[in-house]
C-alpha cells in the first residue's frame, strides 16, 4: 500500500464521516461545521488529482465565503434547532432505501458499465495550477467567464431585492 | 496513483448522501447543505475524469460550478429569510404558500 493510497483511505473515511456528521447533527451550526470539514478533505482530494488551484479556490470560496454566509443566516434567524415535526412517517425510511438504490445505481454505470480508463497519463508540470487555468478561462471559455460575472451580479441585486424592508412594513 | 474509480465511487457515496439529506432533513438550511453537498460530490468526479483524461476542461468547469454555487447559496439564503421574516417559521412542511 502507498503512501497515496493510505492518504487516500483515510481522507475518503474522513469525507464520509463528515458528510453524515452534516446529516444527523440535531444543531444546525454543528452541521455547517462539519460540512466545512467536508470540503476542507474534498479540496485535499483535488490536491491529490493535481488540481491546485481549484484546491485553493474550493477553500475560499466555499469554505471561507459560502459556509460563513450560511453560519450568519442560521445564527440570524436563530434556526440552530427546529422542532422535529414528522408529518410522513414513512418517508425517512423510505428516503434510506432510495438513497442505497442511488449509490448502487451511480456506482455500477459509474463504474462497471462505462468504466473510466485505468490507464493516467502523467500530468504536466503546471497541470491545473494558476497559469493553466487562466489561460482557458480567458482564450476558450472567454464567453462563459463574462456571463459567470453576469449571474453573480444578478444574484447580488437579487438578494438585496428580497431581503429588503416593504415600504407598507 | 490512486485509481480514478476509487474517487468517483467516493464522488457517488457523497452524492447520495447529499441527496439523502434532501429527503429526510425538514430544515431549509440543512436542505441547501446537502445541495451544496451534491454540487461538490459532482466536481470531485469531475476533477476526478479531468485527470484521466489529461485536459483542463473539466477544472474550468468545475470553477464555473463554484462561482454558480455562490449566487445559488446568495439568494436561496435570502428567499430563506424573507420566508422567515412574513412567516416567523422555516420548516419546508409549513411552505406551502406562494405568497407570504
Amino acid at each position: 500500500m502507498t503512501i497515496e493510497l493510505g492518504l487516500f483511505l483515510v481522507l475518503a473515511l474522513a469525507a464520509i464521516a463528515t458528510a453524515l456528521g452534516m446529516l444527523f447533527s440535531r444543531n444546525a451550526v454543528y452541521s455547517a461545521l462539519f460540512l466545512v470539514l467536508n470540503f476542507a478533505t474534498v479540496a485535499v482530494f483535488y490536491l491529490l488529482l493535481s488540481a491546485p488551484f481549484l484546491a485553493m479556490a474550493q477553500i475560499t470560496v466555499y469554505a471561507g465565503a459560502i459556509m460563513v454566509l450560511f453560519l450568519f443566516v442560521i445564527m440570524l434567524l436563530g434556526a440552530e434547532q427546529l422542532q422535529p415535526a414528522q408529518i410522513l412517517p414513512w418517508q425517512r425510511p423510505a428516503a434510506t432505501v432510495l438513497a442505497f438504490l442511488l449509490v448502487a445505481e451511480s456506482v455500477y454505470l459509474l463504474v462497471f458499465r462505462d468504466a473510466p480508463q485505468a490507464r493516467v497519463a502523467p500530468a504536466e508540470e503546471l497541470f491545473g495550477g494558476p497559469q493553466a487555468i487562466g489561460t482557458a478561462l480567458f482564450s476558450q471559455y472567454l464567453l462563459p467567464f463574462e456571463i459567470t460575472s453576469a449571474v453573480l451580479l444578478v444574484a447580488m441585486v437579487g438578494a438585496i431585492v428580497m431581503t429588503r424592508k416593504e415600504k407598507g412594513d | 496513483m490512486v485509481p480514478v474509480t476509487y474517487y468517483i465511487v467516493l464522488a457517488a457515496l457523497l452524492f447520495s448522501m447529499g441527496a439523502l439529506g434532501v429527503l429526510v432533513r425538514r430544515n431549509p438550511l440543512i436542505v441547501f447543505m446537502s445541495i451544496e453537498l451534491m454540487l461538490n460530490a459532482a466536481n470531485l468526479a469531475f476533477v476526478a475524469f479531468t485527470r484521466t483524461l489529461g485536459t483542463l476542461n473539466g477544472q474550468v468547469f468545475v470553477f464555473f460550478v463554484i462561482a454558480v454555487a455562490a449566487a445559488e447559496v446568495a439568494v436561496g439564503l435570502a428567499l430563506i429569510v424573507a420566508i422567515f421574516k412574513t412567516r416567523r417559521s422555516i420548516n419546508v412542511d409549513e411552505m406551502n404558500f406562494l405568497k407570504g
